[in-house]
């Protein structure tokens, strides 16, 4: 192995690692959230709206999460495990900034804003 | 409801396994499972199937990544197709009809299934040559195999290909709003000839990141339903994560076996869709 390698899978190792606690982390976070949710939905048998409805904004949701509502809190879960993959390029990106592979800080930046931007080619 | 509720936990568990082993996002199990076995209808099932998606990225990941099966060069790079591709998708998704899309994607899913056929013997890719744009990215990469018990190093060829394949995957997950592992693997396996592993665990990776590019349209949209998405989301991440445990102990060419009638079923019913049969 030459020192370009060497260096090479050095820098990809860190950035492996922070990329993989980060994920562990979001994965955790969401899917305790959501287990919560669901536990209080079952043992309730209430998802805390009229009928079978449930809010649709992000600010109705984290309201509803705030006040305990089951379902608000089944979807708060289930918009930070959709929000990890997003935060995991983000962090791609520093980690990349850290080691100063100019390159690939670029790729994933450009990554985040194609992302970023999607959300608004949606609407 | 708590009897439902774990029926589909149970199903989703064995989603995420599947689809974290071949790179697949678990939608080609949650959503038949969910509107066949459960009467849900088809618009929650394909909101829960992208939140199966996503999970299965994520869960996968943590494991694939720690153990450096996952080249996030590779994955990063080729994301930038993925995510302009799936925006394209959801741009053109009202203007043309994604009936000819349908057949020429079909069409490319079921070469890339024959060419797999050529590669069942094959264990490792032999003497891949290392492309120039490879070379400048950085591409090429290095994981230790424990079916086979040795590091396997690896070169990345045909870029370009690679690239123009995974914009095609990221407009279909544009206008139908799924993962399009299917692609992804087929993009990294077949045209860039990257390890099968490599590629599956890679376009686990991507997965997410597509996912999630068009999840808060869904959201917005109400298709996220909690009840059932919940238990999809807590059993797929459960499955990926006990997949891509046993994926890394299985032989390539096993998961190879695999994936070929995934692939097949896959390309026929996009195929049929195109030419408005119903299957």
């Amino acid at each position: 192995m030459n020192k370009d390698t060497q260096e090479c899978s050095k820098e990809i190792n860190e950035v492996e690692i922070f990329v993989s606690k980060s994920l562990r982390f979001g994965v955790l976070v969401s899917g305790a959230v959501i287990l919560l949710g669901l536990v209080l939905f079952l043992s309730s048998g209430e998802g805390g709206y009229p009928g079978d409805s449930y809010p649709t904004r992000l600010r109705d949701i984290f309201a509803g999460a705030f006040d305990m509502k089951p379902f608000g809190i089944i979807l708060a879960g289930l918009v930070l495990l959709i929000c990890t993959p997003i935060m995991r390029v983000g962090i791609s990106a520093l980690v990349f900034l850290k080691e100063k592979d100019w390159l690939y800080v670029g790729i994933s930046a450009v990554v985040f804003l194609i992302l970023v931007s999607g959300f608004f080619f949606g609407k | 409801m708590t009897i439902v509720a774990i029926k589909i936990l149970l199903v989703s568990i064995s989603a995420g396994v599947l689809g974290s082993i071949l790179g697949l996002g678990g939608g080609i199990v949650v959503t038949p499972a969910l509107t066949l076995l459960f009467g849900v209808d088809i618009q929650h099932a394909i909101g829960a199937s992208l939140i199966s998606v996503i999970a299965t990225s994520s869960g996968a990941a943590v494991a694939y990544i720690k153990d450096g099966i996952t080249n996030i060069r590779v994955g990063m790079f080729l994301e930038i197709a993925t995510t302009v591709g799936a925006i394209t998708g959801a741009l053109i998704a009202g203007l043309i009809s994604p009936n000819l899309l349908y057949i020429i994607f079909g069409l490319l899913l079921l070469y890339s299934a024959l060419a797999m056929l050529k590669k069942t013997k094959e264990e490792l890719p032999e003497e891949v040559p290392l492309h120039n744009v490879a070379k400048t990215l950085k591409l090429q990469g290095e994981y230790y195999d424990k079916a086979l018990k040795k590091n396997v190093s690896y070169n990345v060829d045909n870029v370009y290909s690679g690239f123009g394949v995974m914009y095609g995957a990221g407009i279909i997950s544009g206008l139908l709003g799924i993962g399009s592992g299917s692609f992804k693997v087929m993009a990294m396996d077949v045209f860039m000839k990257l390890p099968l592993k490599v590629s599956s665990a890679t376009s686990n990776f991507m997965m997410g990141v597509t996912g999630a590019a068009s999840a808060g349209i869904y959201l917005y949209r109400g298709d996220i339903s909690p009840i059932i998405s919940a238990p999809v989301a807590i059993g797929v991440l459960i499955g990926a994560t006990i997949g891509a445990k046993i994926m890394q102990r299985m032989k390539s060419k096993t998961i190879r076996k695999l994936f070929i009638p995934v692939l097949m079923y896959v390309a026929i019913q996009m195929m049929a869709q195109g030419l408005g049969v119903k299957l």
